[in-house]
């Protein structure tokens, strides 16, 4: 049958694997045929994440993105087809409540660890030609966003600025990259920003979606499938949005 | 911190609104100005004032500024 999105064949580093999109990506991928290197802080919760996997042949690394990561750890990292980097936080604060240890806590989860993470496999060769790198950015920061996202948007934009960037570096291995814009995505990271806010606001916001609510991990997910796949060959450097009509209205 | 202290703090978050509005009986989500800036900024003061996270649900679940109060002293 044919099947411009299949994964068959393909071998995908997933950051964050273990909750909300990250979850949401690794287990949709297996179901397309891929076999998943699932990574994330928690062992448990990525055997957990696993037992939900289609097909054979996958596996998890616990290690925290934030650190150096040792040798050893990359030399259990196969050759990848493609890399998608879920693994985020979020913290709503205003502006006099961004310390700088807050600051570095959410740009280091949210840009620099990815980012290196990214860098090092490039540079350790574990990408191969043809290979697609997917991050999970927001439309926070670079389309709309909120009071108290400061330090999140700024995290999440600056992924985009790298992603163009390694995009013109990375097209000569045909290697592509390219960024989501998800908005509200009803996942445990939502569920620690809606204590913040009300109930009242938060269906009030839900409102502000021309589609009338918050998106799901699956949806996000299959754009991620999109990009990864060779249906989308001629797409790199790029975002796209999914926030079900949000920043357009 | 004191009722009146927390009184004093609370008004301070607020820009347009006179210091003198505010009462232990305030109803303050009946406040002009309160919205999601000012809710947002108690919920930032009493956290960097008396170290307590206050939440979205707690101040839906209080009316006046003396129910947050003690609210925020039974935590």
């Amino acid at each position: 049958m044919y099947n411009p999105f299949s994964l068959e064949g393909k071998t995908i580093l997933v950051t964050g694997a273990s909750s909300g999109i990250g979850k949401a990506v690794s287990v949709t991928c297996s179901k397309m045929g891929a076999r998943i290197i699932a990574t994330g802080r928690d062992e448990a919760r990525l055997e957990e994440t696993m037992t939900l996997f289609e097909g054979n042949g996958h596996k998890s690394l616990a290690f925290d993105l934030t650190s150096e990561i040792p040798d050893e750890l990359l030399t259990e990292i196969p050759s990848l087809n493609g890399i998608v980097h879920c693994a985020g936080i979020s913290e709503i604060k205003m502006l006099r409540a961004i310390t700088p240890n807050l600051l570095d806590k959410v740009m280091s989860t949210n840009f620099n660890g990815p980012v290196n993470l990214n860098n090092l496999l490039i540079q350790s060769k574990k990408v191969n030609k043809g290979g697609s790198i997917v991050f999970v950015s927001s439309i926070s920061g670079s389309v709309a966003t909120q009071i108290g996202e400061a330090a999140y948007a700024a995290s999440k934009s600056a992924i985009i600025g790298y992603t163009k960037a390694a995009a013109l570096e990375l097209a000569s291995r045909n290697i592509r990259i390219n960024c989501i814009l998800p908005g509200i995505i009803e996942t445990p990271l939502l569920q620690t920003c809606i204590n913040t806010f009300s109930e009242e606001e938060v269906t009030a916001l839900k409102k502000k979606y021309p589609l009338r609510r918050f998106g799901q991990p699956e949806e996000v997910a299959h754009a991620v499938i999109f990009l990864l796949s060779e249906a989308s060959s001629f797409i790199t450097g790029s975002s796209i949005i999914i926030d079900g009509g949000f920043s357009i209205s | 911190m004191d009722l009146n202290e927390f009184i004093t703090a609370f008004a301070g978050e607020f820009e347009e609104t006179d210091s003198s509005v505010f009462t232990p009986q305030t109803k303050y989500k009946d406040l002009e100005e309160w919205g999601s800036l000012t809710a947002l900024s108690i919920i930032t003061m009493v956290d960097a004032e008396i170290g307590k996270t206050l939440t979205g649900a707690d101040l839906r679940a209080c009316d006046t500024i003396e129910q947050l109060y003690i609210l925020i002293q039974n935590k």
